[in-house]
């Protein structure tokens, strides 16, 4: 059962010993390698434990049931832990290639490593002040990233996501506190026994206060603004662990809370409406964009829409999809702006005015991008494909509409916008690029093996499609009936 | 004591709301600090009425609820560190423009430019 501490408790380790490695640099990067990977392992152990839908549970420091912390991994959890950890890893080697993280700043790696715990944390806990403190130390670890180095520009919109972050933190506390006063804990499984015998009114109220905390984490619509602003100023690693994974933290407590804490029987129509306006809104702002990173991170913004889709459809077939589609989008996502790193790092810019030519310069960069772009677009048979696929088939069973219809011109569009990449980076004549002095003739192969990698597994997804489509829907069942989960933490 | 705890709770919510939405960042981290203490004390107040230390064994009941102080006290250390965060990268904003602003949003700077070249043209 301690297995379900350990995906917290080793990249917490390694950032200890870490944190004192300052004057060995290769020890360091050896030791952060090495515990992500034991990360990796121990989070796909926990995978394969729970992937027949069982709950494992851990009572922190042995208090009774609902007095202390409680971790819990259900199938989503797992999930979640699992790709998380192998995006975490991944993109470690590729901050170790790069050559302008490292050197500017020797904290990179305690602080990645608290990085990759809080985010553990906050898919394992079953306690909703604990979330909050996941949340924070997740969010504290990214303000030292997002702004390390410390130029103008990162200070400028790294003040931006703070503050916004903060406020959302503040709204946390205040509605952590407010369930507290209505119920008297804050255990989620004892929350969700308690929330439901209070007034309707003011259950509803709460849920719409978790939803705007959760919502300006996740950056939905109308709460998005603030992301295409600050992630793309960050280094490409940092930005692609952010795009993959901060949102997506997010989300998850959004599924967790409407799931467990908040929901009602039935699809909910404010999360259809919201998820529609999401996929809207981000889609026409990458549209608006000249940028590879701008335009990725808008697509951040209409793809956390497709996931809210599912899980406003409240049926198995719609959260699986939704499962699905998380995991899909991580992968991708992360995989593009690794991509989009190494276009800069070549070239020296990603602004789409100066680039083109691409596919002359580098054919393994053209079909590194080509491959998760037209993924992200939902071109079959890949990966993204399949979510999409899953998600319509679950709106259509249900009879929405409206929001089928909005997800589909929606995925028409993101064609377009990774067209219009397409068309900016890769075509054109040669000459057009401007190899300036930042700009590098040979890629460094360790930012190469991790995106080739990452790529990869977003084929390998597609192979196994039917398998872990079965894992979603195992993880869905879990969430739409909540039975299973209290009973699992309320008897040790 | 309850009524004076809500009362002050809702009034440093609401400086804190308006300092947030000045442009000085000095401002700003001010606010966000009152806004903690709005809800370390929001804490505090949803724990219910006062009573005796809760300590077992001494003392007789009613005691007061010893979980919204712990929520607080992690509340408080945790507002404590980002604000700390958050004033030395002020420091460094200031540094970098000798001025206390927050400078404008890139893409509003852009769009406010195009709209001007228009109305030039």
């Amino acid at each position: 059962m301690t297995l379900v501490t350990l995906p917290i408790v080793i990249p917490l380790l390694a950032a200890a010993i870490s944190s004192m490695l300052g004057s060995f640099p290769r020890v360091r990067r050896w030791l952060g390698v090495v515990a992500l990977l034991a990360n990796t392992v121990a989070s796909v152990i926990l995978l394969t434990r729970v992937a027949d839908g069982s709950i494992h549970v851990v009572h922190v420091g042995n208090w009774d049931w609902p007095l202390g912390i409680t971790l819990v991994a259900d199938p989503l959890a797992a999930i979640m832990v699992a790709v998380s950890a192998v995006m975490l890893l991944a993109v470690l080697v590729y901050a170790i290639g790069s050559p302008k993280t490292e050197d500017t700043f020797t904290f990179f790696h305690p602080v990645y490593l608290i990085l990759a715990a809080g985010v553990s944390a906050s898919f394992l806990t079953g306690d909703l002040f604990n979330l909050f403190v996941a949340f924070e130390i997740t969010l504290t670890a990214s303000y030292v990233l997002i702004t390390f180095g410390g130029a103008r520009e990162q200070v400028r919109h790294g003040i931006t996501y703070i503050v916004i972050s903060l406020v959302a933190s503040s709204l946390f506390i205040t509605a952590v506190a407010l369930v507290y006063a209505a119920t008297g804990t804050v255990n989620m499984a004892d929350l969700s026994l308690k929330l439901a015998e209070i007034d309707p009114g003011l259950r509803a109220g709460l849920g719409a206060l978790f939803l705007v905390v959760f919502g300006i984490k996740a950056a939905i619509f109308p709460l998005f603004f603030w992301l295409p602003d600050s992630y793309p100023t960050a280094p490409s690693p940092v930005t692609a662990i952010f795009a993959g994974l901060l949102t997506k933290v997010g989300v998850y407590a959004i599924i967790r809370t409407h799931t467990l804490l908040f929901g009602e029987s039935g699809p909910s129509t404010v999360l259809l409406v919201i998820a529609s306006l999401t996929m809207i809104v981000g889609v026409l702002g990458a549209i608006a964009q000249n940028d590879v990173k701008r335009i990725l991170s808008f697509h951040i913004i209409s793809q956390i829409g497709y996931m809210i889709f599912g899980l406003g459809l409240f049926t198995v077939a719609g959260l699986a999809a939704t499962v699905f589609y998380v995991v899909h989008h991580i992968i991708v996502k992360t995989t593009l702006f690794l991509v989009g790193g190494l276009i800069e790092e070549r070239t020296g810019t990603a602004s789409l005015r100066y680039l083109g030519g691409m596919l002359h310069l580098s054919p393994v960069l053209a079909v590194l991008f080509l491959l998760p772009a037209l993924s992200l677009a939902g071109i079959p048979p890949l990966s993204g494909f399949v979510a999409k696929l899953g998600l319509v088939q679950a709106g259509l069973e249900i009879g929405s509409y409206p929001t089928v219809i909005v997800s589909l011109v929606v995925s028409a569009l993101t064609l377009f916008s990774m067209t219009k990449i397409w068309a900016g980076v890769f075509w054109g004549k040669p000459e057009a690029v401007r190899v300036g002095d930042q700009g590098r003739m040979r890629l460094a192969p360790l930012m190469l093996a991790p995106t080739v990698f990452l790529v990869a597994a977003s084929l390998a997804f597609v192979v196994a499609a039917a398998p872990l489509y079965e894992l979603g829907r195992t993880a869905a069942e879990a969430l739409i009936d909540p039975a299973t989960y209290i009973s699992a933490v309320t008897q040790r | 004591m309850t009524l004076v705890l809500v009362l002050t709770v809702g009034v440093l919510y609401g400086c804190g709301v308006y300092l947030i939405l000045q442009r000085n960042l000095s401002r700003i981290v001010i606010g966000l600090a009152m806004i903690g203490h709005g809800a370390n004390l929001l804490l505090l107040v949803a724990g219910g009425r006062a009573g005796e230390a809760p300590i077992a064994g001494v003392g007789e009941a009613p005691f007061a609820d010893p979980l919204p102080q712990a929520l607080a006290l992690t509340a408080i250390v945790i507002t404590f560190g980002v604000s700390a965060f958050l004033l030395t990268l002020a420091y460094r904003s200031w540094m970098l423009s000798q001025s206390d602003e927050v400078e404008d949003d890139v893409e509003d700077r852009r769009i406010a430019e195009k709209t001007l070249e228009r109305r030039g043209r």
